[in-house]
């Protein structure tokens, strides 16, 4: 009989304690099977939700890295731990009363103006944006570019941890992508489904989920129809 | 001629009609400045501490934008915009070891090669134009409006990057002379302003506004003329607060060396956008017959 390849195995230190891990695998899979259950700091799986942080550093390399536990694949070496929250100043405003004159992102987030332009939080992005040059679109006024360079946000907050300026960016762009939809693209398709919510079109449904038992709930949620991407 | 423009946040928020002003002024005198496509702001003050290389990445992350554009010239209108980017600019010109640390630290970014030129747009209407260029030009003469230039403390000093002589500066008084308007010398045009103090020290602000645009009142000026946002705020905007603290203080209109400029130039009142001042600005000039009665500007009557 012939044997199985082994697999290779490599180190990983979660929080500083050594663990032996297949090679291959996810960060998020290598701590379960390291034996971490994951009660938060991990929703989609799938690097959209934006939940699973992840700071680390390579064997040999003194910089630390950003990315998603759910994306990154572990490495033999690797020292991390994750950052499942930040619990970061979020301004409490309501879109409806949001006025367009002067720079609306200054009235909430003032120290948006602290930027010095160093860029960390760029660096610290797992998806890869632009985060400095949306921050800095925010601060001319900018509101369409600050929207479409900070569109792909998932809100895992890596950049204002790093913030020098302590500035949180990814609250930031929420507020400009609302901020361009109430002002600069309304959203047409949005005004006509709260138009359908208000006129009842989907309160039967809503009815009959709500006397829904668990098991039938958890059933259509994994019969769902999913809408394919565009 | 053909160059990067630099126009920093506040001419993108408070000093529009900064920008249009300039724009359409340069465009009648043939200069082209083309806004870079990516920008930060300039870092808005300079450090005065040594080795705070870390105020320095604002100002030169801009100049490694022109440098990615193919340009080696730059060129701004705020004041304040060219004081802190001038000043870097010297920096890690003159100390190679800076520039080095800072490079590396903004490693994403290709190396600023450290030689991109900043001006002021004065400078290029003083020696790449030329007054006589532009007193050529002037459709509409400014005869008769007495202005004060007011330089306040960010274009002249510290001399080492000032755009004029620091303590005996012509290069707005030649300007108005050009465009054919009366120079009002004023002794306080270097004085400060009170910049940021206008923030969390509203009253020190008030005190120097009631000083210099009093000084230029009393010597005759019709309106002041400056060529930084910040100076405007304060000259401008700040003369409401001082006239409820100092009830005999009557006020005149602060404007932007462009707007006077784009006016001379026979340009329209859409981009000269004298509505967007405080003190209005639109009486005097009807009074001194350079803007019709009666013309509709801004959906008002001048
Ligand atoms: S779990 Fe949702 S992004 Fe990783």
């Amino acid at each position: 009989m012939e044997k199985k390849p082994k697999t290779k195995m490599i180190s990983v230190f979660v929080m500083g304690k050594e663990h032996k891990v297949p090679q291959g695998l996810t960060i998020m899979k290598a701590m379960e099977h390291a034996g971490y259950r994951f009660l938060r700091g991990a929703g989609c799986r799938a690097g959209f939700c934006g939940a699973c942080g992840t700071v680390y550093r390579l064997k040999g390399d003194y910089k630390l890295h950003f990315d998603l536990a759910c994306q990154t694949a572990a490495e033999d070496g690797m020292a991390l731990t994750q950052l499942p929250f930040v619990p970061a100043n979020k301004a409490t405003y309501h879109v409806r009363l949001i006025k367009k004159e002067g720079n609306p992102i200054l009235k909430y987030y003032p120290e948006v103006a602290r930027c010095v332009s160093c860029n960390t939080c760029t660096k610290a992005c797992p998806q890869e944006l632009e985060v400095m040059d949306y921050v800095q679109a925010a601060l001319k006024n900018d509101i369409e570019k600050a929207a479409t360079l900070s569109f792909d946000c998932i809100q895992c907050g890596m950049c204002a941890l790093r913030c020098p300026a302590e500035i949180v960016q990814y609250h930031v762009g929420q507020l400009v992508r609302r901020v361009h939809g109430k002002f600069v693209n309304k959203s047409k398709q949005l005004n006509k489904r709260v138009n359908e919510v208000n006129k009842g079109k989907f309160d039967t449904d809503i009815n009959e989920l709500m006397t829904l038992k668990h098991a039938k709930i958890k059933d259509k949620y994994s019969d769902r129809d999913i809408e394919a991407l565009h | 001629m053909n160059l990067a423009y630099y126009p920093g946040c506040t001419l993108k928020n408070q000093g529009l009609g900064f920008e249009t002003s300039a724009l359409a002024a340069a465009q009648a005198l043939d200069i082209e400045m083309k806004e870079l496509d990516r920008w930060n702001c300039c870092g808005t003050v300079f450090s005065l501490a040594d080795e705070d290389l870390m105020h320095y990445l604002a100002p030169m992350r801009n100049f490694v934008r022109v440098q990615e554009e193919g340009f080696d010239k730059v060129v701004t209108l705020c004041s304040m915009c060219y004081n802190t980017m001038k000043r870097t600019e010297q920096i890690v010109k003159d100390d190679p070891e800076k520039l080095k640390t800072i490079n590396e630290f903004m490693y994403r970014e290709e190396d600023y090669r450290g030689e991109v030129k900043l001006f002021h747009l004065l400078e290029l209407f003083r020696d790449e134009i030329g007054y006589e260029e532009i007193k050529k030009r002037v459709i509409r003469p400014l005869r008769g409006l007495k202005v004060a230039p007011y330089y306040g403390c960010m274009l002249t000093r510290p001399k080492e990057i000032g755009i004029d002589d620091w303590e005996e500066p012509r290069i707005m008084e030649d300007l108005l002379s050009a465009i054919d308007a009366e120079v009002v010398k004023d002794p306080l045009r270097g004085e400060c302003c009170g910049a940021y103090h206008t923030v969390n020290a509203k009253e020190l602000v008030t005190e120097r506004t009631r000083m210099i645009v009093s000084s230029a009142k009393k010597r005759g000026a019709d309106c002041i003329m400056l060529s930084c946002p910040l100076c405007e705020f304060n000259l401008d905007l700040r003369q409401r607060d001082t006239a409820k603290e100092y009830t005999d203080f009557v006020g005149i209109p602060v404007v932007y060396f462009t707007q006077l400029l784009a006016l001379a130039l026979g340009l329209t009142e859409d981009v000269c956008r004298f509505d967007l001042h405080y003190i209005d600005p639109y009486p005097v000039l009807v009074e001194k017959n350079i803007i019709e009665e009666g013309e509709e500007v801004h959906g008002k009557k001048a």
